[in-house]
């Protein structure tokens, strides 16, 4: 027999819930410090969500932020902040700052000649000092996409919860459902913890995170449903335990293969993605995560109606055959 | 099952073909871009330059030529949200409805008493009557000018709502009319910006309404938003009115129906004057930059013939005054009507440079903003970024399609190579299909391809795990290759329909770059079933029909 990687053996009986009150408590307890987390250091949300302008400069000489302080200090923008950009693909003469100002009275976030004025005075500042972006967004909007990226996650988990309802059991889809809050809770925790900042993008990756963590926890349900067929008779729990056992080598393949491109980008992909390809690489670990430890220890705990002769129409397509196949 | 029948094995290739065909295009970027754009030119202006014309032939007409559209993010430019001001509308409609209301109550003043206009807010006119008791008629007389509203949504409404409280008459714009006008508004508010931005000469700009009263614009390789808002923002609002008199500062008392307005700078003081235009810059038919009697720079002008009777009416009416030319609020002069002018056209002198006239006069050709607008949202990203974006996005998609490879490979072996094959022709479907239907990427649309790749092999690793089991259990690996695919399937269809779902639901709500990483993320899931459930099973029927192996290394 050839070479072959394999990260899990062929057969495994790990007992998965065994430590069940360590592992779900363990993400009860991340659910938990996660919401207290939002609740105390809230969220550093960007202009998207809050209105406001960023400038990103680039400039050859080494960046003196206290000079770019000062500099802004006279054209009272209110609350400024400047940051120092580092990233491994810039030159080593390439120094990027991003600077933040707060939304202006008004519907637009700055008024041109503001922003005139500003470029004149870092370039009083830095000569080499160059403005590659702005972006600026009054408060009017930001409000509004506050809402929008609300109803969009609010509007794939029902989505997600009627399907996953529709193809399998009620009880399924709470499981699935308690997953993706599970996930969607640590992210957003995690993006508290490190105030990395908060945009309409980290709602794009949050939604990608449904969609694998939710494509992870399918996988599992699907050889749940055909092993509970299979093994009328054994408790639920051993046929869990069985179900993602087998699947446990798909599991940490697809994770892996997932993890490995995210990776790539989040290293290499430039820093203006970043806070997007991080959110999604945690996502992809504590999606993995919850569909072995979180969805189905919920299935377990709601029961599974076993007893059922009737089955619906899509479940039937599948075990009809699934039986076929086993004769 | 491992028998594919031959119509499917060829319509498996030749659509991925045809992806590939439509992906190649895409790797001579520029090359195809300047000959796109040199055809778009022929087509336009019918002539080509020397270079415009070896830009088209260095790319062959008989190859194909769609292009992945890259997003502001990428290619850099403007992206602006603009909200119009609609309700500016309302108010401008209502004062031009005052000479008119004016001569039909007069019409009755013997009984009716004096008719004047009384301050009112900004959204409604009203019309104080001599005798209270017949407030009953004056509202009839009024109601005359009402006419019904032409919309889906307003049918047998009237445009006008007057009513009558003690002596005065209040005339309010009904809902459908301002439904309506909105629509107007808007619509002439795109067209106006359209053609601005068109004259500018960029590269597919997108000008779409958004909402009720709003404009998103996103122009591809403008310097910045500014510049942008420049081109757009100015207004060109040109009117001709009667000069009442001269005013010390802004907050001389003007009298009900005038306006104060500034002269072209400081030291030419303010004028009073009529609030109701006599003519507007929306009845010019043409305008073009001219000279003066002296030489110096002006715009000569052209009425239709509404505004030529009109004006040569008002000029005829007050030979010996002033009239005021006032554009955008500022009076840029006010000359003394000498003769009766009936031709309707005539220059409009000023303080111009020839730049300046030359700009004012295709803005009045451009014609007027109905309303002004405020910039809700601005982004500005330099190309230099877009391009040190597009390096990243492409060198990290690279590294992590090598490193998925050689994990897929190791732990696969041969079955490792099909699914990568696979996933090969995955990307250049994705491309394919994104330069067929002109979708955008942006750069979350690269990570949305960087996800895929990662992904995509999962429903690969599902039917190959689940191979894996079933030859642990049945004999010969025909058998088991061929339930490894039928009893993976329902896990590939329900875990690519939940993910489906979100990616849609993205589409739907997301907007700019995030619509552009939902596009790529729904395609991807597409191919990505594809190449899994077709192609790589291809591949696998068509080596074991070759080997026949009686052991399956997997």
């Amino acid at each position: 027999m050839a070479f072959r990687l394999k990260l899990v053996p062929d057969h495994t009986t790990f007992d998965f819930f065994r430590h069940q009150v360590l592992t779900f408590g363990f993400s009860v307890f991340l659910v938990l410090a996660s919401i207290g987390l939002v609740l105390t250091m809230g969220l550093n949300f960007g202009i998207d969500f809050k209105g406001g302008t960023t400038i990103r400069t680039e400039s050859t000489q080494p960046l003196d932020v206290g000079a770019y302080r000062t500099a802004l200090a006279p054209l009272n923008l209110g609350d400024v902040s400047i940051t120092q950009v580092f990233d491994p693909n810039f030159d080593a003469d390439q120094h990027v700052s991003m600077i933040r100002i707060e939304a202006q009275a008004g519907d637009e976030a700055i008024t041109p000649e503001q922003m005139v004025s500003i470029e004149e005075a870092l370039k009083a500042a830095d000569g080499a000092v160059k403005i590659v972006s702005t972006e600026s967004v009054g408060p009017k909007v930001s409000g509004e996409l506050i809402w929008t990226a609300i109803w969009s996650v609010l509007a794939a988990t029902a989505a997600i919860l009627v399907y996953i309802w529709l193809r399998f059991e009620w009880q399924f889809s709470v499981g699935a459902v308690a997953a993706l809050v599970h996930d969607i809770t640590v992210t957003v925790g995690i993006f508290s913890l490190f105030q990395i900042k908060f945009d309409l993008t980290i709602i794009a990756a949050l939604l990608t995170i449904l969609g694998y963590s939710i494509n992870d926890t399918v996988v599992v349900f699907d050889r749940l449903r055909e092993n509970l067929v299979k093994y009328k008779t054994m408790p639920l729990r051993d046929v869990m335990n069985i179900s993602v056992n087998e699947t446990l080598s798909r599991t940490v393949m697809t994770s892996g293969t997932t993890l490995i491109a995210l990776i790539a980008l989040l290293v290499l992909g430039g820093d203006v993605i970043r806070g997007f390809v991080f959110a999604m690489t945690w996502g992809v670990v504590v999606g993995t995560y919850s569909s072995v430890f979180v969805a189905k220890n919920i299935v377990l705990f709601l029961g599974v109606d076993r007893d059922k002769d009737k089955k619906d129409p899509a479940d039937k397509f599948f075990t009809e055959k699934v039986a076929d196949a086993d004769n | 099952m491992l028998q594919i029948p031959l119509w499917k094995r060829v319509l498996i290739i030749a659509l991925c073909l045809a992806g590939l065909a439509m992906a190649a295009p895409n790797l001579f970027y520029p090359r195809v871009e300047a000959h796109n754009d040199a055809l778009a030119a022929f087509e336009k202006s019918g002539a080509l330059t020397a270079d415009q014309a070896a830009a088209r032939d260095a790319w062959p007409s008989w190859l194909p030529s769609g292009l992945v559209n890259l997003g502001l993010d990428l290619r850099g430019g403007a992206h602006l949200l603009a909200e119009v001001h609609v309700d500016e509308v309302y108010a401008a409609r209502l004062k031009s409805l005052w000479p008119e209301a004016r001569r039909v109550l007069a019409e009755e003043r013997a009984t009716l008493g004096a008719v004047r206009r009384v301050e009112s807010p900004a959204d409604e006119l009203r019309i104080q009557i001599g005798e209270a008791a017949e407030i009953a008629r004056a509202v009839e007389l009024v109601r005359t000018l009402a006419s019904p509203v032409v919309s889906l949504t307003g049918v047998g409404q009237n445009d006008l709502e007057v009513t009558g409280e003690g002596d005065i008459v209040t005339i309010r714009l009904s809902e459908a009319e301002r439904t309506a006008t909105d629509d107007r508004t808007m619509q002439q508010s795109l067209e106006i910006v359209r053609r601005r931005v068109d004259a500018a000469g960029t590269r597919e700009p997108t000008i779409m309404r958004q909402g009720t009263d709003r404009i998103l614009i996103q122009v591809p390789g403008i310097g910045s938003a500014a510049e942008l808002k420049a081109l757009i923002g100015t207004t060109a609002k040109l009117t001709f009115h009667q000069v009442i008199g001269r005013a010390g500062d802004a907050n001389s008392p003007a009298g009900a129906g005038n306006i104060i307005v500034q002269g072209q700078d400081e030291r030419d003081g303010f004028y009073i004057l009529d609030e109701v235009a006599v003519v507007s810059g929306d009845e010019l038919t043409d305008a073009r930059p001219d000279t003066d009697q002296n030489g110096y720079p002006a715009v000569a002008f052209r009425f239709n013939p509404t505004g030529a009777r009109a004006f040569g009416d008002f000029t005829a009416n007050h030979i010996g005054e002033p009239f005021a030319i006032v554009l955008d609020n500022k009076v840029i002069s006010a000359p003394v009507i000498q003769t009766h002018i009936s031709g309707g056209s005539g220059i409009i002198t000023g303080r111009f440079s020839v730049q300046e006239a030359t700009d004012l006069a295709v803005l009045l050709r451009a014609g007027a903003l109905p309303a002004g607008m405020t910039f809700l949202e601005e982004r500005t990203i330099g190309p230099e970024l877009g391009q040190d974006s597009i390096e990243a996005g492409r060198i990290a998609a690279i590294v992590g399609l090598i490193a998925v490879v050689a994990f897929m490979m190791l732990s696969y072996g041969l079955f490792g190579v099909f699914a990568s094959v696979a996933l090969l022709v995955n990307i250049a479907l994705i491309f394919g299909i994104m330069s067929s239907i002109h979708a955008t990427l942006t750069l979350p649309g690269i990570a949305g391809i960087v996800l895929t790749i990662g992904m995509a092999v999962d429903a690969n690793v599902l039917v190959f795990e689940r191979i894996r089991e079933e030859l642990r259990k049945v004999k010969g690996p025909a058998r088991a290759i061929e339930l490894g695919y039928e009893k993976a399937m329902s896990a590939i269809v329900d875990a690519n329909v939940t993910t489906f779902i979100t990616a849609l639901i993205l589409f739907v709500l997301g907007a700019g770059p995030v619509r552009g990483f939902a596009v790529t993320l729904i395609i991807g899931i597409a191919t990505s079933v594809f190449t899994a459930i077709f192609v790589t099973r291809l591949l696998v029927a068509v080596w074991y029909d070759r080997r026949r192996p009686k052991q399956l290394e997997l």
